[in-house]
């Protein structure tokens, strides 16, 4: 995949769900896939999202309260957003959408999953949060710092200078601030999880895959484990030399892995 | 004027090396560091010391709380507040404050301090703060809803002390059943509140709005006269004229019988603000949501490292600022006069010793205070016109405004 991808043309609108505006993102044409961001929110444009909108019609929405999204002072928990891009969906007319979501994303994916699991054609989950470890917990934001807190999630720490470059700006740290504090208004206790979700993950009758990066030092690799083991049709792949990031460390398997399976029958 | 002692209660009896090489020493330093020999034998001076308080001659004690830290032995201040309830006659009992936010029940707050209310037979002053950024980590409450859980706990105590049980409250952060607890503040209509703070402007205007007292903490002096500005003009705007009788003011104030011991001592002040152990690591004082949102751009730069505490200053500017007062009586007096003259409060809290002050200085300190400072500080506040709430008689709240003279017949 070239660095460089001018090939694909994005557009962005603001959308409104539950009386909130959201900011949207789309590129792409044929089947839907909706993907869902981390918690530190998402740069505008990734090489993993171009290679996905060479594919599919690709849906890439900031998460209400988080980057370009109003911040709904109602919302209480991730399951809220989940509810949200059901609504989305609906309003988008995108039937049988592949759900690709990236850690905290990841969590609102299969939490969606659980909800409608008919109409659903796929569930990808990267390094989700949502299962709490039965080893070591998921990493807590609050104690680090917002720049420490995005580098734990690189293996390689260059991979991090690439895309928010090594001192990265003060508008770049107060949205870090924005999101995080969206993240505590809705997944402070418990932390990042829900001790709910496992026993509702039985239905999920639909093909799953669960990344995670070989290197995850966000979400431990046994959340992963746990997720494949509760979704009845799930396989779990590793992806070496990637931390929690996986998009942005390792996007050209990462992407080939996605569409390969998004696209099958 | 109302002249009230304070102490941090400071546990500096750890191994100070290790707190230099943790860095940080609020929340996360470890408590395997911690000696409950040596901290029973502090706690027990310090009730020595508040003994000496009241003897000397000061109106009241201040206490506070914080946690995870050696900075500050109160983990509860009602503990130490039902101590000096039943232990002194006199001195009104100061508590700036209960951390409102972090109480998952705050009916059974209102409780406590009606307890200590009626134990104390009516000298309760019920202080409420926030909580520092640490603590809410400390005790594991949603830092996001800071501020919201504040007001509508003060909401809560204040209609529990005051309005007959039993009722229902259905909140958005706290729900109960039944509100009917079998205790009521001896006070009526309820305990005096303050509110003491540092910065947020928030919390000055919502102070004002309530006609509570706001007691600022060690200000510089400029600073603390904008917070008078724009505490007169909220307090103008709901309908009163704000005045000593709304303004307290922290002192750091150590006294000693030389100059030289005085300024080594007062060096301790800066103990608790970083210079010798450290705080809290920026990110813990600091968490999403908990600070005010104008001052975004610059707790987020403190946060990384990239400016100093937007709250904090060096030794030599504080003793200049006169944000730490240090010397004997003699040199003191005039600085404090000062203070009163620009700020005009009524309440002023002595902040007297920190960190490692030794307990026979700690004392020298208090009976310094009480036999020479305070009755020159009494003289000019009379000079100066500072009557206290107490002796201006001035209303607990904006619910309760002054009785109107009965109309000429």
């Amino acid at each position: 995949m070239s660095a460089i991808a001018t090939d694909v043309a994005w557009t962005a609108e603001e959308v409104r769900v539950a009386g909130m505006k959201l900011h949207l993102r789309r590129a792409g044409a044929g089947q839907p896939l909706l993907v869902l961001h981390h918690d530190v929110g998402s740069p505008d444009r990734l090489p993993f999202y171009d290679a996905l909108a060479r594919r599919f019609t690709v849906y890439v929405p900031s998460h209400p309260g988080y980057d370009r999204s109003e911040r709904p002072e109602w919302m209480r928990s991730a399951r809220d957003i989940a509810v949200c891009y059901q609504w989305l969906l609906g309003d988008l007319g995108a039937a049988n959408p592949a759900l690709v979501g990236l850690g905290f994303g990841g969590w609102i994916a299969a939490e969606m999953a659980t909800m409608a699991p008919r109409g659903l054609r796929r569930l990808v989950l990267v390094g989700a949060a949502g299962i709490k470890p039965r080893q070591g917990d998921i990493l807590d934001q609050a104690l680090v710092s917002y720049i420490d807190y995005v580098r734990h999630g690189f293996s390689d720490s260059a991979a991090f200078d690439r895309i928010y470059g090594a001192e990265p700006t003060t508008a770049q740290l107060e949205q870090w601030d924005l999101n995080r504090e969206m993240s505590f208004r809705i997944a402070w206790k418990p932390y990042m999880y829900s001790p709910t979700l496992p026993h509702l993950l039985g239905g999920v009758k639909v093909p799953a895959l669960v990344v995670w990066g070989r290197n995850d030092r966000v979400v431990p690799l046994d959340a992963g484990e746990q997720y494949a083991k509760a979704l009845p049709q799930a396989r779990l792949a590793i992806v070496e030399g990637a931390g929690h990031f996986v998009e942005m460390e390792q996007p050209d398997e990462l992407a080939k892995l996605v569409v390969d399976f998004c696209a099958g029958a | 004027m109302h002249l009230m002692y304070f102490t941090e209660q400071p546990m500096s009896a750890y191994p100070a090396d290790e707190g230099k090489k943790f860095g940080a020493t609020a929340l996360m330093f470890s408590n395997r560091h911690y000696d409950p020999v040596e901290g029973s034998r502090l706690y027990n001076e310090y009730i020595e010391h508040y003994k000496l308080v009241e003897e000397v001659g000061f109106d009241g004690i201040m206490l506070n709380e914080h946690h995870n830290a050696p900075f500050c032995m109160q983990a509860k201040c009602n503990v130490f507040a039902s101590i000096l309830a039943a232990i002194t006659q006199r001195v009104k009992i100061v508590l700036l404050g209960n951390p409102l936010p972090l109480a998952d029940n705050p009916v059974r707050l209102a409780e406590e301090l009606a307890m200590i209310d009626m134990v104390s037979r009516g000298r309760l002053v019920s202080g409420f703060v926030r909580g520092g950024g640490q603590e809410q980590l400390a005790t594991g409450v949603n830092p996001a809803y800071n501020r919201e859980r504040f007001e509508e706990a003060h909401d809560l105590v204040v209609k529990a002390w005051t309005q007959p049980g039993p009722f229902r409250h259905e909140g958005t952060h706290y729900q109960h059943r039944v509100v009917n607890p079998w205790a009521v503040p001896l006070q009526k209509p309820h305990p005096r509140v303050w509110i003491p703070g540092v910065l947020s402007k928030e919390t000055v205007i919502w102070a004002a709005r309530q006609r509570y007292p706001y007691i600022a903490l060690s200000t510089a002096i400029d600073a603390t006269k904008k917070i008078w500005e724009h505490y007169d003009s909220v307090a103008a705007e709901v309908g009163f004229q704000g005045g000593p009788e709304y303004r307290g003011y922290l002192q750091r104030c150590h006294v000693a019988e030389t100059e030289e011991k005085a300024m080594a001592n007062a060096r301790q002040f800066m103990w608790m603000q970083g210079e010798f152990t450290g705080l809290a690591h920026p990110v813990w004082s600091t968490p999403s949501g908990y600070f005010s949102p104008s001052y975004r751009s610059a707790f987020v730069e403190f946060a990384v490292g990239r400016r100093s505490n937007p709250r904090g200053s060096a030794f030599e500017e504080q003793i200049a600022s006169q944000q730490i007062i240090a010397g004997t009586p003699k040199t003191v007096i005039p600085k404090l006069r000062r203070l009163l003259e620009e700020t005009r409060p009524s309440i002023v809290g002595f902040w007297a010793s920190d960190g490692f002050v030794s307990d026979a200085d700690a004392r020298t300190s208090i009976r310094l205070l009480g036999h020479e400072v305070l009755p020159a500080v009494r003289e000019m506040g009379k000079e100066l016109g500072l009557l206290s709430p107490f002796e201006a008689e001035s209303p607990v709240s904006i619910k309760y405004p002054p009785a109107t003279a009965p109309a000429a017949a």
